[in-house]
């Protein structure tokens, strides 16, 4: 029986097969929480071997989740991520790596914030036109990463990567040079701050806001697109094998632009929260760095699939909330970003191994109906 | 190279009975070789008749499951390359594995570096290497990069290396392929100084001009099996393509209905660019009327895959296409889909499933845009399951059901879904290349019926095949494909299998290339 042949293990956790979706998807659960149990351990050992108590650990870390709070505060942490996680499975679903959902998420919040603040409109269309020009503005910065695939065929990992490094630098010239407002005094320089009308709304005062609704109803239209849709199918058929799929009549330059611009586009609203709903502009040391990778990771660990981004993006956002109280209990707080590498590390390798073995599972089961049912 | 005594008698390779199966496929079965010490042993046959099947047995890069492998007059199991290496076998590969940036000498020893205490002794490799190439004699600067070689030394540098490791029995798998004539009567020379050494040369090929000029002995293959042995002396040309081909052709199968007189696909001085500038397909032209079945036979890799896959426009080329008289020259793949031209690929794994997809998106692949299968910009999946339903129960795919992934069907019905997914758009055009490879022989039937129903019906057909029964059985006319150019245009009801032969490898040509 043939085994997959379209790519290494990383391409096979990407695309997962999709033998049957409900036994798939309760393989998976299942799976994913073998996977946590088994990180959980490792990092109770790991604990434990420098020498603080696991248990106390972990039970300050059930106790501070357990306050409604702090689930609050995990919705918060997580919407950030599930943007980014969001906008990097829209490229893996076709085999496009886009690294660059760091530079193209800050690009788009400066932009934004200085765009924002320099109108004035009614809040129902203030916020909503910020919301584009930040999608814009992060689809404009992956398009020349597209562009460069595309014409002059540059891997888009080299150069995902390398246009991290120039936006940095681009939007701190910009900044410096044409966008910075000093008005507000102190160190935390930022640009011009945002009107009223321009502030997104809070779900729960000061907790929680309202781009987390955001963020779920964009993963809900990235499951349609990408599911559901014909140009979600071009797109995730010219993943499972670009070859097949460019026989079939797929442009495969068409649908690297399209993506990349998607996913840039979908970038462009990770620091949205941060500035529309707590900085109110942009700001080196305001806007929050390193979600751009964060979600990466989180949609590994979320396997590309809506569903599974949002948990995954629950779950980091959780133990990141509770890194506070970690420390207060003389844990370092670095042992949450350990767990949360090892968690993710456990999650693929284990989901590896089942997806071998459940796949091997169908190629039998496929045999033995036939050959119950006579048809041989 | 050690000379040692040329002893003709004694069989320094022999196979008996040798079978192989794959799941569904049978590439081996009842192979019997026997190659004499110190000559020159030609394999000929066409693609798919089990050549490289038996070359793998014999290098240990497979097991058998029949048969047994005797070398020097013991037998022997290889599990691996290694153990027929240390058995003193070698195999130069069609395609070389070379290091490009690494010197000649580098490349002979890597891999088996003489070594004391983990240093490289290269002046002890640099003389043996050396004496190797006086032997042949040939001339050989081991101090440059592989980069600056061309072709034809770069092969030389191959059969080094594996004398180098110790063979006396070398396997060249189609070493002319990729030669000019220059550089094929060097190999010739050097070949045959190998065996005045004592080494034994086993040579595969299917160009049979070359195989009578330099082999001592020849071994036919036809349909996984070894048909007949001779020697160049008491055959020729016609007769070993007839060997090649089989004694009988299949009889062409009658048709009742009449071929049209509209075209349905007209191409004209058709021209596709290949690798190291020489065009893959040269200048060809031809029409298919409604309801004709065009053949295209040939030896695999003579431009039949360019033709087909330019003919989709997934490659460029020059010249003019032209689908029920609307002129597709310049439009994408997908533009032709429309103008009516399906395609059944000639690798259904790479170029046409997605393996790890359930059945039912397979069958859309290519279709997402007709309007029956979609509801505006979204794919109406339970049309489309329907749709991959119809596709199973027509075609006899054999699956629990339409949501199985593509990767746990066998072979042959993976193979109905691709060959249904083409018939299934009705198209003005059917490009089928091997529609039938690998399917058993009822599903087999199948098919050709649902092609004979499709082109009684005004589907025109360029099939591409090397199974001689589908292409007489089916073919109005047969366009013989050698080297990039139609050579040849015959009638099935009157060629005969010499004629055939002869084309497909090229001895109608005159002076061979």
């Amino acid at each position: 029986m043939s085994a997959d042949k379209s790519g290494g293990p990383l391409a096979r956790i990407l695309t997962p097969s999709r033998a049957s979706a409900l036994r798939t998807s309760g393989t998976t659960v299942a799976s994913s929480l073998g996977a946590i149990a088994i990180a959980l351990t490792i990092c109770a050992i790991l604990l434990a071997v420098t020498g603080k108590n696991p248990i106390d650990a972990y039970s300050t870390i059930i106790e501070t989740g357990a306050s409604g709070n702090k689930l609050l505060e995990m919705m918060r942490r997580a919407t950030p991520l599930i943007f980014s996680a969001t906008a990097v499975a829209i490229g893996f679903k076709m085999n496009i790596f886009n690294i660059g959902v760091e530079g193209q998420y800050l690009f788009a919040a400066l932009i934004a914030a200085e765009a924002g603040s320099h109108l004035a409109l009614p809040g129902v269309i203030h916020i909503p036109v910020i919301l584009a020009v930040a999608m814009i503005a992060g689809a404009a910065w992956a398009s020349i990463a597209a562009l460069l695939k595309v014409f002059k065929n540059v891997h888009e990992v080299i150069s995902t990567i390398m246009l991290n490094y120039i936006a940095l630098s681009v939007i701190q010239w910009l900044f410096e040079n044409f966008f910075r407002d000093d008005s507000g005094g102190g160190l935390n320089v930022k640009t011009t701050l945002l009107p009223e009308s321009a502030h997104m709304p809070d779900l729960v005062d000061g907790r929680l806001n309202a781009m987390f609704i955001v963020a779920l109803v964009t993963v809900a239209i990235f499951w349609v697109v990408v599911y559901r849709s014909r140009f979600g199918f071009r797109l995730r058929a010219s993943g499972f094998n670009a070859t097949a799929a460019a026989t079939a009549g797929i442009d495969a330059r068409r649908m690297t632009i399209i993506a990349l611009l998607l996913s840039g586009a979908v970038a462009g609203l990770v620091a949205m929260q941060s500035v529309t709903g707590e900085a109110f502009a942009y700001g080196p040391n305001a806007t929050p760095i390193q979600f751009g990778f964060a979600g990466i990771t989180v949609a590994l660990l979320g396997r590309n699939h809506p569903v599974g981004i949002v948990v995954a993006a629950l779950l980091f956002g959780f133990l990141d909330s509770t890194s506070a109280e970690l420390q207060l209990a003389a844990v370092p707080n670095s042992i949450v970003k350990v767990m949360q590498a090892i968690i993710v590390l456990t999650v693929v390798i284990v989901n590896e191994a089942t997806i071998r073995r459940m796949n091997i599972r169908t190629a039998e089961r496929a045999r033995n109906e036939l050959a119950a049912g006579g048809a041989a | 190279m050690e000379t040692q005594q040329r002893r003709d008698a004694a069989m320094a390779v022999r196979l008996s009975g040798i079978g192989k199966r794959f799941p569904g496929v049978i590439a081996n079965h009842d192979v019997n070789l026997n190659v004499r010490a110190g000559t020159i042993h030609a394999i000929v046959g066409e693609n798919g008749a089990g050549k490289s099947t038996l070359m793998k047995t014999l290098y240990g890069m497979q097991q058998p499951d029949a048969g047994t492998i005797e070398i020097d007059g013991t037998e022997r199991h290889f599990k691996s390359p290694s153990e027929a290496i240390e058995a003193g076998i070698g195999m130069v590969h069609q395609h070389f594995m070379l290091a490009d940036n690494l010197t000649v000498l580098e490349n002979i020893i890597l891999g088996g570096e003489p070594a004391r205490r983990g240093v490289i002794n290269v002046s002890e490799a640099r003389r043996r290497i050396q004496e190797i190439v006086a032997a042949l004699g040939a001339e050989i600067d081991v101090d440059v990069p592989v980069s600056e070689l061309g072709v034809g030394e770069r092969q030389r540098v191959e059969i080094v290396k594996v004398l180098y490791r110790g063979a006396r029995i070398l396997i060249l798998d189609e070493p002319t392929a990729v030669l000019v004539p220059e550089e094929v009567d060097e190999l010739f020379s050097t070949l045959r100084r190998l065996v005045d050494d004592g080494a034994t040369v086993i040579f595969i090929s299917h160009k049979l001009d070359e195989v009578i000029q330099v082999s001592d002995d020849i071994t036919v293959m036809r349909q996984g099996t070894t048909v007949a042995e001779t020697t160049p002396g008491s055959v020729d040309r016609s007769g070993l393509a007839e060997l090649m081909v089989g004694s009988e052709l299949p009889s062409p199968a009658g048709r009742t209905t009449a071929i049209g007189e509209q075209v349905r696909l007209r191409v004209t001085d058709l021209v596709v660019p290949g690798a190291e500038g020489r065009p893959a397909v040269e200048h060809a032209s031809f029409d298919i009327h409604a309801g004709e079945i065009l053949g295209v036979a040939g030896v695999e890799g003579n431009g039949q895959f360019e033709l087909c896959t330019a003919l989709l426009g997934l490659r460029t080329s020059s010249g003019q296409i032209e689908v029920d008289g609307r002129d597709v020259t310049r439009s994408g793949t997908r533009a032709r889909h429309e103008a009516g031209l399906a395609y059944i690929p000639f690798d259904r794994h790479r170029e046409g499933l997605m393996l790890n997809a359930p059945l039912w998106e397979n069958a859309l692949l290519g279709r997402e845009n007709d309007p029956a299968l979609a509801t505006g910009p979204l794919i109406n999946i339970q049309a489309a399951r329907t749709s991959t339903v119809g596709i199973i129960e027509r075609f006899g795919v054999l699956t629990p059901d339409e949501t199985t992934p593509a990767f746990a069907l066998s072979g042959g019905n993976q193979q109905k879904l691709v060959v249904g997914r083409a018939m299934i758009t009705e198209p003005a055009v059917l490009v089928a290349a091997h529609p039938t490879r690998g399917i058993d022989v009822g599903a087999q039937a199948a098919v050709w019926d649902e092609i004979r129903r499709a082109r009684d019906a005004g589907m025109a057909v360029l099939l591409v095949s090397a199974d001689l029964e589908e292409l007489i059985g089916l073919s109005d006319r047969i366009a013989v494909m050698f080297d990039g150019r139609v050579t040849a245009m015959l009638d099935p009801d009157t060629t005969t299998p010499a004629e055939l032969g002869g084309h497909m490898t090229g001895s109608h040509l005159g002076a061979p290339r």
